[in-house]
């Protein structure tokens, strides 16, 4: 059997992408009409007017729409998609804005015209009249509530969830040792390098519809756009085409512009496109990030913890349109690889008046873990024990496995991690970075004049989460393998990791194969591409589907070989009966045999005709289904549980507080590995996420609602010179979960960026690091207050007298 | 961001170019490289009626060396004067103030004279012109002049060249003998603007002593700040100066501002710790 499970092969998708013959949205429809939108330019303010005369005289100007213009359901509330009991105060927006404008880019008129210059030129000739109202900005001011975002939410509190394992508070006061503090964690945001898009086609004649959007989930945008405009479900195709990034972003959805640019295409009778661009994505795209945590701990002598207690406020902005996911995953994955003692976290979720939070890549996780790591490294300030030491003993032990976490997570379900090993974890990141012989390297650099540290950070991640997806697999006539799942692309490799799958499954070179995702017209069913889901969701059930199909190959080919299928194996393509060469058929004839046909129209389809093939003359031709395909579907009873331990060494530079990365290594645990050369590039793009958010990218918002850096000049995501080289090992501890034993991998790089920075920075400066991310500025402040006192130095700078 | 309406001029001859700049005066922006203005107008945050695009006029695609110094001709790439070795060996602070700008990519298209003419305080290339004396060279249907850089940097993002004018070239003088030069500037990531940078250029005299110090700063003043430090280094031998003395002097001479990559604070201090670095390669360099 051909196994190109677990080959690092290079990714098959990358020759096109890389020369150029990439089609992303705005490479399609040429002839469209342009969409523009006149946006908020404030925080929060009511508009008292709107005047579009002046953008009448724009030649080229097709239509204009404000909120007034939208019929029924498209000028609706969009839906609050993933409601819970604990959000009991979800609000959403209105595609544009209605009466009411909550955050700078709130959409308040659609424009559409012969082109995107000219659309531009009439939006900015609209006139809308606001009276400012109170912008609530930053978490701080969103608790106090002197105003609210929503007249109608007091406190501006969206969700309060409260879990816990037990009396965590009794558990705490008993402990020997306690320790409270406060850490903050700032906003980011995807910032995918092709902004979001939408492009629709009206069929007059067929009353159909066509979108392509650069979407994570082109499924879930085909219902939203049918229940919207009130058109059955199979009038409605919806494509994501070559999507250039998404972390996220793009996974929520409608977005205001996959309600309106449809609406307008059917109700113009014209190609309609709306392409990002990257202002508008900085103030109407989804941020995420922004936390402020108050810990609680409690612990013994050796460290390890009796009882915890963190209380997390979360900034969500504007609406609730993906409810409270980001809170809950930070709430049960802060966790990450330890057993907490009794443990209670709550959070409060919290409207401002900024752009709306969603899920960016790592989902909260990277917050969790700040949260985690900074505890651990402070019980072993505390201590004054081995910061690896005091994590060790908190470890969850292989044999404890499955382990219940006694918590509910972001699935509904109960958070139960299925398997890993974070001992022997721990062992080989120590080993990997020289954690036992840094002590050599920083003396060494001391008497250089250099000042460096060292910084460890561990997490466990929850991926592969439900409900489901599917996969269906066909052989043509030319023995061509077609792969399709419901589930979107955006650059992580599925062409390549799918067809791998498929080739060891089915026994065909993976030349033969072409995989097609998230392309409503292949496949109806799907969930969507997030939470590092589809190697587990839809691998799994393309593998279950290649697995149908072979079987059926079998049973067809043993009827024209006059062999039991279980004597039979597929190689490269071909069946042929174990130990016995010449009797084979290749799969493309077994693919002509599997549909008994009258009409033949070349050679190979004239071999299934009636007059063709032979067989009992009292059976029916056909036995099952015509054709040689299978569809499967994998629902999983709970997330499957990746892990990873990071560690880092940062030099600081003692004059201008500069931070350079030395060394990064990534233990890394997903279970089975399809392709390690694929794994390994998703580690480098998160570890490079991780590194932004921990010392480049932050969103500035002024007291006003105004986002100050909203341009790639001065929002800083990391160059490859900021990157450093990234050493990665591997451990592949199987899920028991899937069939194919594997766990997601997109995610993973990015979670301990944060945690183990800060961990490095502190164990350089001597002085304890509780917000990121930090810049040199902030470095340069933080010392000064340190010597004056203002600013902590941990114990360990005190008692070894670090300057 | 798509740029409002303009209208697009492509004269081929200086005169011509000259020609549509003084009929369209205020309205006109000058198109060379395009690396600043072509995003300040998809982001509509510049509207002029008149383009003057210069790209095809050859005559100004020049690069002279002479013992004099340098002299650049408005259409000429960051990239091909910071590759010319003669212009390195003439004035080698250009050079090692270029690997600063931007990226490759950008100042393969990017102008040394566009740069100028932007006059952005932040950019490497005003400081070294304001540091070696050099000069602007505009001209007008009226005829031309020569601007010294202290007189040419206006005020941030403001040249004086008057509606009409375009900057046809720029002259940066060459390195005196027994002189030393350093750039260096920290940014927050590779190629960025730079929160603070400093040029030094340092001299000795026969008996090896500090005979003149200057450094321009970029990112610490709306226009390019130049300060003598020659008095306060009291003319001592490299070895013995006091690096540390200059660098409080720059500090207490300059007023920074803050924005959202750097305190004032911090941006003082920048400046003073890159004042002692440069001094000390320039002067060692000078030796």
């Amino acid at each position: 059997m051909t196994s190109m499970f677990g080959e690092p092969i290079v990714r098959r998708e990358d020759p096109r992408l890389i020369t150029g013959q990439g089609r992303y949205l705005d490479d399609l429809g040429r002839d469209a009409l342009a969409a523009a939108f006149v946006r908020s330019p404030h925080a929060h303010a009511r508009i008292t007017g709107i005047d579009v005369d002046d953008a009448l005289d724009v030649d080229g100007l097709v239509a204009v729409y404000t909120w007034e213009d939208l019929p029924g359901r498209v000028g609706e509330r969009l839906p609050l998609l993933i409601p819970h009991p604990a959000l009991t105060h979800g609000r959403t927006a209105y595609a544009l804005a209605r009466d009411v404008v909550r955050h700078v880019g709130e959409p308040v008129v659609m424009v559409v015209a012969r082109d995107r210059y000219l659309a531009e030129d009439a939006a900015e000739r609209v006139r809308v009249t606001y009276e400012p109202l109170p912008p609530v900005v930053g978490i701080e001011n969103a608790a106090n509530a002197a105003e609210r975002v929503h007249d109608d939410v007091p406190g501006n509190v969206g969700a309060h969830l409260v879990q816990q394992t037990g009396d965590a508070d009794a558990a705490i006061s008993a402990a020997p040792h306690v320790l409270e503090f406060r850490l903050d964690i700032e906003r980011s945001a995807s910032m995918p390098l092709e902004g979001r898009g939408v492009y629709a086609r009206w069929d007059a004649d067929d009353e159909s519809l066509r979108v392509y959007s650069s979407t994570q989930t082109s499924t879930s945008v085909r219902m939203a756009i049918a229940a919207r405009l009130g058109l059955s479900a199979a009038k409605v195709e919806v494509i994501a085409p070559d999507v250039g990034g998404g972390f996220g972003v793009k996974i929520m959805h409608p977005w205001p512009e996959e309600v309106l640019i449809p609406w307008a295409a059917r109700l113009l009778g014209r190609e309609v496109k709306w392409a990002e661009d990257r202002r508008e994505h900085f103030i109407s795209s989804a941020h995420e990030r922004g936390q402020v945590q108050h810990v609680r701990v409690g612990f013994d002598d050796e460290g390890r913890l009796l009882g915890l207690d963190v209380r997390i406020q979360h900034d969500h902005g504007a609406y609730t349109p993906y409810g409270i996911i980001v809170p809950i995953i930070t709430s049960t994955q802060l966790l990450g690889p330890y057993k907490p003692g009794v443990y209670r976290v709550e959070f409060t979720s919290l409207y401002t008046n900024t752009v709306i939070v969603t899920p960016y890549r790592g989902a909260g996780r990277p917050q969790g873990t700040f949260c985690m790591e900074r505890t651990m490294d402070r019980i072993a300030d505390e201590l004054g024990l081995d910061r690896a030491a005091v994590r060790e003993v908190n470890l969850i032990r292989p044999e404890e496995f499955p382990y219940d976490q006694g918590l509910i997570f972001q699935d509904g379900r109960p958070l139960i991690y299925d398997s890993g090993d974070y001992p022997e974890m721990l062992r080989r990141i120590k080993e990997l970075i020289g954690w036992d012989d840094f002590g050599a390297f920083r003396a060494e650099a001391e008497r250089n004049g250099r000042r460096v540290g060292i910084g460890l950070a561990c997490y466990v991640e929850g991926t592969g989460v439900g409900p489901y997806e599917g996969g269906h697999v066909e052989v043509d006539s030319s023995g061509r393998v077609h792969v399709a799942t419901g589930l979107t692309s955006q650059g992580q490799g599925h062409q390549t990791v799918f067809a791998q799958i498929v080739a060891s499954e089915l026994g065909v070179p993976i030349d033969d194969v072409v995989v097609t995702t998230g392309d409503t017209r292949r496949f109806r069913y799907a969930v969507g591409t997030f939470a590092s889901r589809a190697a587990v969701m839809s691998g799994n059930a393309i593998a279950l589907a290649s697995r149908k199909v072979r079987e059926k190959a079998l049973r067809v080919a043993g009827e024209a070989l006059e062999a039991d299928p279980h004597d039979l194996e597929i190689v490269d393509g071909v069946v042929r009966v174990k130990g016995n060469v010449t009797a084979s058929i290749p799969l493309r004839t077994v693919a002509v045999l599997s549909n008994p046909l009258r009409y033949a129209f070349d050679d190979a389809t004239a071999q299934a005709t009636q007059f063709a093939v032979g067989g009992s003359m009292d059976e029916p031709p056909l036995t099952g289904e015509p054709g040689l395909e299978g569809t499967e579907y994998y629902s999983p009873p709970r997330s499957t549980f990746a892990s990873g331990m990071h560690a880092a060494i940062v030099e600081t530079d003692p004059d201008t507080a500069e931070v350079r990365i030395l060394r990064y290594a990534v233990l890394h645990d997903c279970g089975r590995l399809i392709n390690p050369r694929i794994v390994e590039g998703q580690i480098h793009g998160g570890v490079a996420q991780g590194i932004g958010g921990a010392l480049y990218e932050r969103m500035v918002y002024d007291a006003d609602g105004q986002l100050l850096n909203a341009s790639f000049m001065d929002f800083l995501m990391p160059y490859a010179t900021e990157i450093p080289h990234v050493e990665t090992g591997h451990m592949e501890t199987a899920s028991p979960l899937n069939p194919l034993g594997i766990k997601g991998a997109g995610e993973a790089g990015v979670i301990p960026g944060s945690a183990v920075i800060a961990a490095a920075i502190e164990d350089a400066e001597g002085i304890r690091i509780t917000r990121m991310p930090i810049s040199p500025s902030e470095l340069y402040h933080l010392r000064l207050e340190a010597a004056a006192g203002t600013a902590e130095r941990t114990r360990h700078a005190r008692s070894a007298a670090i300057p | 961001m798509k740029p409002p309406p303009f209208d697009h001029h492509a004269p081929e001859t200086l005169e011509e170019a000259l020609e549509v700049l003084a009929r369209t005066g205020e309205d006109a922006k000058v198109l060379a490289g395009g690396q600043s203005l072509i995003p300040l107008l998809n982001m509509r945050l510049a509207a002029p009626a008149h383009l003057v695009d210069i790209n095809r006029v050859a005559s100004l695609d020049t690069l002279e060396v002479t013992e004099e110094g340098v002299r650049i001709g408005a259409l000429a790439r960051h990239a091909r004067v910071e590759r010319s070795a003669q212009a390195a060996a003439t004035q080698p602070l250009l050079r090692a103030a270029l690997r600063h700008v931007a990226h490759p990519v950008i100042r393969n298209r990017g102008t040394v004279v566009g740069s100028l003419a932007h006059a952005d305080p932040a950019a490497e290339l005003p400081a070294v012109l304001a540091l070696l004396e050099g000069t602007v060279e505009a001209a007008s249907v009226a005829g031309r002049r020569t601007i010294g850089a202290a007189e040419f940097f206006a005020g941030p993002l403001e040249s004086s060249l008057r509606p009409g004018e375009l900057a046809t070239g720029a002259f940066f003088p060459a390195l005196p003998a027994n002189a030393g030069i350093a750039f260096a500037e920290v940014a927050r990531r590779h190629g960025d603007y730079a929160m603070a940078g400093a040029a030094a250029l340092v001299t000795v005299d026969e008996d090896q002593r500090v005979s003149s110090a200057r450094v321009a700063y970029l990112s610490v003043a709306a226009t390019p700040l130049v300060l003598d430090l020659t008095g306060v280094l009291e003319r001592r031998p490299p070895v013995t100066c006091d690096w540390a003395a200059a660098a409080a002097y720059a500090r207490d001479h300059m007023d920074t501002d803050e924005d959202i990559h750097a305190s004032a604070e911090y941006r003082r201090h920048l400046a003073g710790v890159l004042t002692e670095r440069v001094l000390r390669a320039a002067a060692q360099q000078a030796l």
